[in-house]
């Protein structure tokens, strides 16, 4: 194998613009799921990007503000085929929709917390979408297949950087598996809604992924390290959910409150 | 050592970073960064030196185990070679028959 095939070619990658270049319209079902997994990966990049210059260390806001792009850079994908849909713009959905008309999960714009909050919703959240992507990559839209082909390969390192904080933060100092205890225990409640089918994914068929069916891998897999941390997976109270259908937690208006300021008061503005 | 956060005063410890950019060349030092062990430096390391293709190899080592040549013994260490041209190939003279040099 040549040295030239290790090495992702940023000309070659998917990227935003080349999928609203392609103009390829999704259906109105197809739209609406994308924005469901597009607002996911917004609403959590703007959730870490509060992180820039706040973590416990300069490298730790840097592999933060890595995963953020990340996320940024999938929500982008998503929003822009989504967008084409209704002859919109990615900014139209990001910017100029109010919160009834988001549908991330509620886990996504939970606050940030402590360091280990944060690491806990990192650790279900990359855990999901590391599922979901693996799955999506066999979709039979097209476009949907090549998005989630280039982010799965991102979210499994996200997948690997929250894993490495669970374990250590859970077996470090008696401060820190506290903290990453009580981290998890304000997380887990919402992780049920992450697998609850709808009409629409389940009218999608083979060109979505029923959340219902990652749940086993992703207790499997994330009950794996949890055991390692000597963490028990955490039970009790399980949040109502209903971020598909638009309904968020207290912390959703402020959120976007601030990520949309700018383009509200600027309308058009570029830089 | 202690644990990094086991007191206020104990930062994560410092990593040199070597980075292979293509197979077959040598690992170059690119920087340094700070991690709170060998394992989380290699991740450190892949967000701050190889997000742009630079890298299909790191290695990481705790900057306090490297030993270093001392600055201030620079006179006798690097000594000049001057006066030493024989140490280079062009002081000998090509040998007769000897093609291809």
């Amino acid at each position: 194998m040549s040295d030239q095939s290790f090495r992702i070619s940023a000309g070659e990658a998917l990227t935003a613009e080349k999928i609203t270049e392609a103009g390829e319209k999704p259906s109105e079902a197809v739209a609406t799921y994308a924005v469901r997994l597009g607002d996911d990966a917004l609403i959590l990049a703007q959730r870490l990007g509060w992180w820039i210059a706040r973590a416990p260390e300069l490298e730790e806001d840097v592999a933060l503000g890595n995963i953020a792009l990340d996320q940024l850079g999938h929500a982008r994908s998503f929003l822009s085929y989504a967008a084409l849909a209704w002859g919109k713009t990615e900014d139209d959905l990001a910017y100029f929709r109010d919160e009834p008309e988001f549908t991330n999960l509620q886990i996504v714009e939970q606050p940030n917390g402590d360091f280990a909050a944060t690491i806990a919703r990192q650790f279900i959240v990359s855990y999901y979408q590391f599922e979901l992507y693996r799955r999506l990559v066999d979709s039979t839209n097209a476009t949907l297949a090549a998005i989630a082909a280039k982010a799965v390969k991102e979210v499994d390192y996200h997948r690997d950087h929250a894993t490495q904080w669970v374990l250590r933060l859970a077996l470090g100092t008696e401060e820190s598996r506290r903290r990453m205890i009580a981290g998890l225990g304000v997380m887990w409640p919402y992780v049920d809604e992450m697998f609850r089918d709808d009409d629409l994914v389940e009218s999608l068929g083979d060109a979505a992924v029923l959340p219902s069916s990652l749940r086993e891998d992703f207790d499997a897999v994330t009950g794996a390290v949890l055991a390692e941390a000597e963490l028990e997976v955490p039970e009790g109270f399980v949040a109502r959910g209903g971020g598909r259908e638009g309904i968020h937690t207290e912390f959703f208006g402020p959120l976007i409150a601030e990520m949309q300021v700018l383009a509200r008061a600027h309308p058009e503005a570029t830089w | 050592m202690s644990a990094p956060g086991s007191n206020d005063t104990e930062p994560w410890p410092l990593w040199e970073v070597f980075v292979r950019s293509s197979r077959g060349l040598s690992h170059l030092h690119a920087g340094s960064l700070h991690a709170p062990d060998a394992e989380m430096a290699v991740r450190n390391a892949r967000d701050l030196y190889t997000r742009r293709n630079e890298g299909v190899s790191v290695w990481v080592v705790r900057s306090s185990d490297i030993t270093a040549s001392d600055p201030d013994a620079k006179g006798a260490f690097f000594e000049s070679p001057r006066g030493k041209e024989y140490r280079h190939a062009s002081y000998y003279t090509e040998s007769e028959g000897v093609k291809h040099l």
